[in-house]
């Protein structure tokens, strides 16, 4: 019994001690966005990286969970006799919970992991310690820009899965399953206000910055080589995806 | 003039370093030698404040590096270049942008000046200018090390750690490597440590030699001196003996 107490609390301490570290990492990296020299073409190719190559799967993704809310939302409605609120019913889903949660998770998977093997692999091949020795901050030049551009990407992936999941619910509800155009978008700017879009945009900025502050710290303190890079790119997604859900939760109990 | 002072390092316990003391003089090349794993990299981390030791000083011309932080450790490191053992040139860069990197970073040098002292350090180091464009994953280990040499030139700096310059590379390429960094010593008068077990080419760029050996620095002399000198270790490694304790 005293085993396990004490490896839970060995476990515990790790945890925030962890949790503390990344604390840390974050504001040291924020605080880098605000000291010269600014970068502005480092943050540009994050952008791209973590937002612009990422658009193909989230316009993929974002279609897919729109058809699949509009094709269940439809047979649940229809035994209400309320296939009238899809539209609505498609929007919240997607504004609210499907479009942040989802879009980070594809981020994380698709983004995430790769900035911390980019990262891990500098650090095992001395590049970080590189920077360093040529007096050039690696958090200021590799690791900030990546949680700028996470700040700035996510969110209009978000939106963009959310307006995608909107056209695909209209393609299942309306062309395939004969909804009337009109109830669906009716219902759908009826229903949605404008904390449901605040919640969402709220929320896609947090994601954004837990999956990137993850990644990056996950990746800044890798050890033992090539299989220090795999363990820390696993525990990324895994992390990120935990950490969105919790957060998820926490943010929904606030905005609802 | 570099001076390292009862130096101390341990990792988990384990005690890498064990009271260093050793002078670099300035101007001067200093090799550092010993069996793989006695901490030699890690000395060298110490040297440029990569690396905070348990106990001790590494001063540069009086100045304490291990108690630096922030702007003055960033001012320091500006005097030093460090070769780093796998190059460590940036994969997302080609080798015209990784030898530019420190003059875009702490200069505002204009592009054609970038340029023009780009491709002189390419010709210093027997490269075409078309390997500029390649990137490193493209390069040879002997290329990578030149390459590294030529970024790690480019600022012109005044002391230059080189951590195992040669692992790895042929005997033709180590060559090559020893006498580019001759050649440019000669013309820049650096101040110089090498980290190296490569014997017995490593003498022709030593000034001095040290040697480490479980954590302590157990001779110290001219190349002359340490070939010559009557502790059975430092024989048994110079004429690399079968260490029958590892074996």
């Amino acid at each position: 019994m005293s085993t396990i107490i004490r490896q839970l609390g060995r476990w515990l301490l790790n945890w925030v001690q962890e949790a503390g570290s990344m604390t840390l990492f974050l504001l040291q990296g924020l605080a880098l966005a605000f000291t010269p020299p600014l970068r502005p073409r480092r943050l540009l190719e994050e952008i791209n990286f973590i937002g612009v190559k990422s658009t193909l799967i989230i316009l993929l993704t974002g279609a897919f969970t729109g058809m699949v809310l509009a094709l269940q939302g439809y047979y649940t409605l229809r035994k209400y006799g309320s296939e009238g609120a899809l539209g609505s019913a498609v929007a919240l889903s997607l504004i609210r919970e499907m479009g942040p949660v989802l879009t980070a998770i594809m981020v994380s998977a698709r983004a995430g992991s790769a900035v911390t093997a980019e990262i891990g692999i500098m650090r095992i091949t001395e590049q970080l310690d590189a920077l360093e020795t040529m007096a050039v901050n690696p958090m200021q030049y590799v690791v900030m820009p990546k949680l700028l551009a996470g700040l700035i990407a996510v969110p209009l992936l978000t939106a963009i899965f959310d307006v995608v999941g909107i056209l695909g619910g209209y393609l299942t509800g309306v062309v395939l399953l004969g909804v009337s155009s009109g109830s669906y978008f009716s219902g759908m700017v009826q229903s949605v206000e404008l904390l449901d879009v605040n919640g969402g945009i709220v929320k896609s900025l947090v994601f954004g910055l837990t999956i990137i502050l993850v990644a990056s710290f996950k990746g800044y303190h890798t050890q033992h080589g090539a299989e220090g890079v795999s363990r820390a790119t696993n525990q990324t997604v895994v992390m990120s995806a935990v950490l969105v859900l919790a957060w998820d939760y926490v943010l929904t109990s606030f905005f609802m | 003039m570099i001076r390292i002072i009862d130096l101390h390092k341990s990792f988990n316990g384990q005690v890498v370093l064990d009271g260093i003391n050793l002078e670099m003089p300035t101007g001067k090349i200093t090799v550092v030698i010993g069996k793989s794993g006695v901490g030699k990299s890690v000395l060298l981390k110490h040297i440029i404040g990569l690396v905070k030791p348990d106990r001790g000083q590494v001063l540069i011309d009086g100045l304490d590096i291990t108690q630096l932080k922030g702007r003055k450790l960033q001012d320091i490191r500006k005097r030093f270049a460090v070769l780093f053992q796998g190059g460590a040139l940036f994969d997302s860069l080609n080798v015209f942008e990784n030898i530019a990197f420190p003059l875009r970073e702490k200069t505002r040098l204009p592009e054609a000046e970038i340029f023009n002292r780009v491709q002189e350090r390419l010709a210093e180091m027997n490269l075409s200018p078309e390997v500029g464009n390649k990137l490193p994953d493209e390069l040879s280990g002997g290329m990578k090390k030149r390459v590294a040499l030529a970024r790690a030139m480019i600022q012109e700096p005044e002391i230059i750690l080189f951590d195992e310059p040669v692992t790895g590379l042929d005997p033709p390429m180590s060559n090559t490597v020893f006498h580019l960094i001759n050649k440019t010593h000669a013309a820049s008068g650096y101040t110089a440590l090498v980290v190296a077990h490569d014997l017995p080419e490593v003498f022709q760029v030593a000034d001095y030699v040290a040697m480490l050996h479980h954590g302590r620095i157990i001779a110290y002399g001219s190349p002359e001196e340490i070939q010559s000198h009557e502790d059975p270790l430092v024989q048994s490694f110079i004429k690399g003996e079968v260490d029958f304790l590892e074996a």
